[in-house]
């Protein structure tokens, strides 16, 4: 134990354990849920088996889905913007990898924590809308072009109930820092009773729901697939994209999905700490948690991205006027009015 | 009284009323069946605006035309090269030269409406002198036209007086020629020819005798 | 062709033009080309778009991509020989072409028809009616956006065409129909295979109610997308349950049978006032389930008798004209043969229900939103062979 501290004492060690790290975990979340979602729960859903082939049921159906994109040509316009278009994806991904290190997993399993937690996060994720705007108008393409345009007006418009929505539990939490809010949440109390904390998908319902909504809308999942509109703009700013770089801006999309997905997880429903245990402060939390904490994080990730998931195959889209005006006549209002019940709960109670 | 024969008595009423009300240059009226009415080329859009407001026929089914010239390509009983191919058939050709509602013309263009509250419909044709194949379009009219016209433009080279889009409707735009006239040959047949009265083919197992024994007699196809 | 050098300095110069003008931002408006390959229209169909934002100015459906001639080379081709032609225009309720090519046929040689005949086309006809609408259903989803009513709809709807390929030989181009009847009589135990097939269809028109018809969303997207107001309907020649979905009510089942057994069924014609998206989607889903019920009164009521009149082997229609038209899936469709007393008819008209019924579409698509065209055009429903024949 004591050569593995000293090996990663020098901070650079840590920073490549740390982007390692990052990197495993978002792609091994993508590839979960693209897997048990996207092949398999869909299929189900529509009454079919998916990937059978490939390995057991399908499931090294992944391994040769990334051969495939790999050994593709590199393709692209000749109209294109080739710096914007080649940069697109990377930007897209990079904003993901950056919020999977605010997610705690385990009392002392976490890549960074920072006071400021769930704040960094709300603000590197709208860095996506740069790399999605940026896909859509360097691929010289009026398909492209319109998807792109779509997704930027849909997604600054749905960060404002997703920070609003955030802003209530941070005040009943207290502190900006995901730790910290994990803690409030197996540590604190509803109305005086104590057995399982106060998990704020309880005390904040009005603000998880509009958080899903959001989320959904963030990840340009349908029912605010716009963006993609599937049978309209053939495939909106990703049209042009093949290969590689296809594979990227797939591999982001679930990921954040699946890091969004955490987040809502730490923000409402405890995070990696299991009901019924209270601790006075973090180092008197047992080591086993370590190692339990991040499995159930993972295991609350996939109940919340199955709600998303699921809501995506069922649902028609929504048309971008629809859209808009579900976001701000609708969902910010109702926010508001949650942030204000909840600052008048909280220091009423 | 049964719809059939409520309608045909409307039918029988409106093809009075027609043959006073206009100046119709032949008609033909087959009860139980159909209505036809055959006008005078001016007086087209005229026709369709009476059968529009004073019978109620709102319904605009299709314009088209027909070209009454005998293919000189084959396939009819009465064409040079079948004759020369199969014979003269023993059987004279049905003299019927053109259409129910008579007609002089090679080409005769015909429409029809429907009433939809009475149930009953009625086809007018109109012939085209050959050297001026022009008539007024009916788009004042029936709105509908719009797209027929455009096809028989393109199939037949009928032109249409004041159609506002008078541009190719399925031909590709530097397309030559009139298809669906008689003398625009149909390239498929005039390269392989056409196989004969061929309606049976070898079973497995049988020679080509017995298929051609086959095909005299026998009572259902 | 090999421009010369003045032409092609007028043409750089104009180009030249052209981009000074967009960065200009006066933007005119962009031209976008829905298609011909594209995902929301049933085939080739380009529709040729002028868009200011997302607002369209003016649309322009293009077409003649799929044309394949078939008035020309049915002139080619003795009756039977039409029938395997006429069959591949709408292909997706393909019975359903045969049927008033032969009625019309069969009037001009003043021929009827034996009653179990008659009979067994009607059941069929009906048929080929659930096969087309029930794709319809779930396709009208998924351009909405949502993806999985149209597995259900291909997977139910799998039943039915295993029931026409056992009566006819083939899922989706029988070529059953014949000029004095039909080619063959049903196999054993047909009748009540197809109506555990009906049970099914049933099924999925409950699910499509609450799945499709219920959702919100679905809701939002089509009630008030696309008016067509009745008289203009009628004035573009448009028919089927476009047509009631207007408020008019008129079905040529009803009101023109001709050869066909519907007088001897109780059955309803649906009609909507609306004559918006949803109301064309409501309509046609009743008209499903008013099928299965027309069905299930049909196949119990089978004459017995001979399948085919007493007609010649080489088939000579008598001279004379006819236009024959019914009630086909996608609206109303009919036959104008001309007959000089030949084998092979002198000239064949298809009127075709969605030539019809697209042509609207030019008035119908100003000031309207792009997603909302998809809409409109899904609603519409037509099948490419259909419009280019």
């Amino acid at each position: 134990m004591n050569v593995l501290a000293n090996i990663l004492d020098p901070y650079w060690a840590k920073t490549i354990v740390r982007v390692v790290g990052a990197l495993a975990f978002a792609i091994l979340i993508a590839g979960t849920l693209v897997y048990v979602y996207l092949f398999k729960a869909v299929s189900f859903m529509q009454s079919r088996l998916g990937p059978m082939e490939a390995g057991p049921q399908g499931s090294m159906q992944l391994l040769a889905e990334v051969g495939k994109f790999l050994q593709k040509e590199d393709i692209y316009p000749t109209k294109a913007d080739r710096l914007l278009f080649k940069a697109a994806p990377y930007v897209v991904f990079m904003s993901t990898f950056l919020l999977v290190l605010i997610i705690p997993f385990g009392p002392d399993a976490w890549f960074a924590n920072l006071d400021v937690g769930i704040y960094f996060a709300l603000s590197v994720s709208s860095i996506s809308v740069i790399g999605i705007l940026m896909a859509g108008w360097s691929s010289a393409n009026k398909y492209s072009l319109l998807g792109g345009l779509r997704a930027a007006g849909q997604l600054i418009a749905y960060e404002l109930p997703l920070v609003l929505a955030v802003v209530g539990v941070v005040i009943q939490a207290g502190t900006l820092n995901m730790q910290g809010i994990v803690g409030a949440q197996a540590n604190g109390e509803i109305f005086g009773f104590g057995g399982i904390g106060n998990p704020y998908i309880l005390t904040q319902f009005v603000g998880f729901a509009i958080f899903m909504i959001s989320m959904q809308a963030e990840l340009t999942q349908t029912p605010f697939d716009m963006p993609i509109a599937e049978s309209e703009l053939v495939a909106g700013y990703l049209t042009e994209y093949s290969g590689m770089r296809f594979l990227l801006f797939f591999i982001a999309e679930f990921a954040t999905a699946g890091v969004f997905s955490a987040i809502a997880a730490v923000l409402f429903l405890g995070g990696w700490s299991l009901p019924g245990l209270h601790w006075e402060s973090l180092g008197d939390v047992s080591n086993v948690m370590n190692v339990v904490g991040p499995l159930v994080l993972i295991g609350k990730v996939m109940v919340l991205s199955f709600i998303i998931f699921w809501v995506r195959f069922t649902f028609p889209r929504f048309r971008e006027d629809q859209l808009q005006r579900l976001a701000w006549k609708f969902l910010i209002p109702i926010s508001l009015v949650n942030i204000a019940a909840t600052a008048v709960l909280k220091v009423a109670f | 009284m049964t719809t059939d024969e409520r309608v045909d008595t409307t039918r029988a009423a409106v093809f009075d009323a027609l043959t006073s009300e206009l100046e119709l240059a032949g008609s033909h009226l087959a009860l139980g069946d159909d209505l036809w009415i055959r006008v005078s080329r001016d007086a087209w859009v005229d026709t369709f605006k009476h059968l529009r407001d004073k019978h109620g026929c709102k319904w605009f089914d299709f314009l088209s035309a027909i070209d009454w010239m005998p293919s000189p390509f084959g396939r009819s009983m009465d064409s040079e090269v079948d004759t020369i191919v199969h014979g003269k058939d023993s059987k004279e050709p049905d003299a019927m030269a053109t259409g129910v509602a008579g007609g002089e013309t090679r080409f005769q263009l015909l429409a029809r409406v429907y009433n939809v509250v009475e149930h009953w419909g009625v086809t007018v044709k109109a012939d085209l002198p050959d050297d001026d194949l022009s008539i007024a379009t009916l788009i004042p009219v029936f709105a509908g036209a719009n797209w027929h016209e455009r096809e028989a433009m393109e199939m037949f080279g009928i032109e249409f007086v004041g159609h506002p889009n008078p541009r190719k409707l399925y031909l590709p735009g530097a397309f030559e020629g009139f298809p669906l006239r008689k003398d625009f040959p149909l390239l498929a047949r005039m390269v392989k020819p056409w196989p004969g009265i061929v309606d049976v083919e070898q079973m497995p197992g049988e020679t080509e005798e017995e298929a051609e024994a086959g095909t005299e007699g026998g009572d259902a196809a | 062709m090999t421009m010369t050098e003045r032409e092609q300095l007028r043409y750089i110069a104009a180009q030249a033009a052209d981009a000074r003008v967009n960065l200009e931002l006066e933007t005119e408006g962009m031209t976008l080309n829905i298609g011909p390959q594209h995902p929301a229209t049933h085939g080739t169909l380009r529709v040729l778009v002028k868009l200011d934002g997302e607002q369209v100015v003016a649309a322009e459906p293009i077409m003649g991509y799929m044309h394949r001639g078939y008035e020309k080379l049915s002139e080619m081709r003795t009756y039977p020989q039409v029938t395997t032609l006429i069959n591949r225009i709408d292909w997706l309720g393909s019975f359903a072409n045969e049927v008033p090519f032969i009625l019309a046929a069969e009037k001009l040689m003043d021929v009827e028809a034996p009653p179990r005949a008659q009979h067994i086309r009607t059941i069929l006809f009906e048929l080929a009616r659930i096969a087309n609408v029930v794709l319809f259903l779930g396709d009208m989803a998924v351009q909405v956006g949502a993806i999985t009513p149209v597995f259900f709809a291909f997977r139910d709807r799998e039943h039915i065409l295993n029931m026409i390929e056992s009566a006819t030989g083939g899922r989706f181009h029988p070529n059953f129909d014949r000029i004095g009847g039909i080619k063959d009589d049903l196999p054993k135990g047909w009748i009540e295979e197809t109506r555990g097939a009906l049970k099914r269809i049933e099924a999925f028109c409950d699910e499509m109610e609450t799945l499709v018809l219920g959702n919100e969303i679905f809701q939002t997207r089509t009630r008030g997308i696309g008016v067509i107001p009745s008289d203009v309907a009628l004035q573009y020649g448009m028919s089927g349950a476009n047509l009631r979905a207007t408020g008019v009510d008129w079905d040529l089942r009803r009101d023109a049978p001709c050869g066909l057994v519907y007088d001897k069924v109780d059955w309803k014609v649906w009609t909507h006032p609306d004559g918006d998206s949803f109301a064309r989607y409501w309509v046609r889903l009743q008209e499903t389930r008013e099928a299965c019920k027309i069905l299930d009164q049909l196949l119990g009521t089978i004459p017995a008798g001979p399948i085919m009149a007493k007609v010649p082997r080489i088939i000579k229609v008598p001279a004379g004209e006819a236009y024959v038209e019914t009630e086909n899936p996608l609206g109303a469709m009919g036959y104008y043969i001309v007959s000089k007393g030949e084998l092979v008819p002198f000239r064949l008209k298809i009127r075709s229900a969605s030539f019809s019924n697209i042509s609207v579409t030019p008035w119908l698509l100003r000031g309207v939103y792009l997603p909302d065209v998809i809409t409109i055009l899904a609603s519409l429903y037509f099948i490419l062979g259909d419009i280019d024949r």
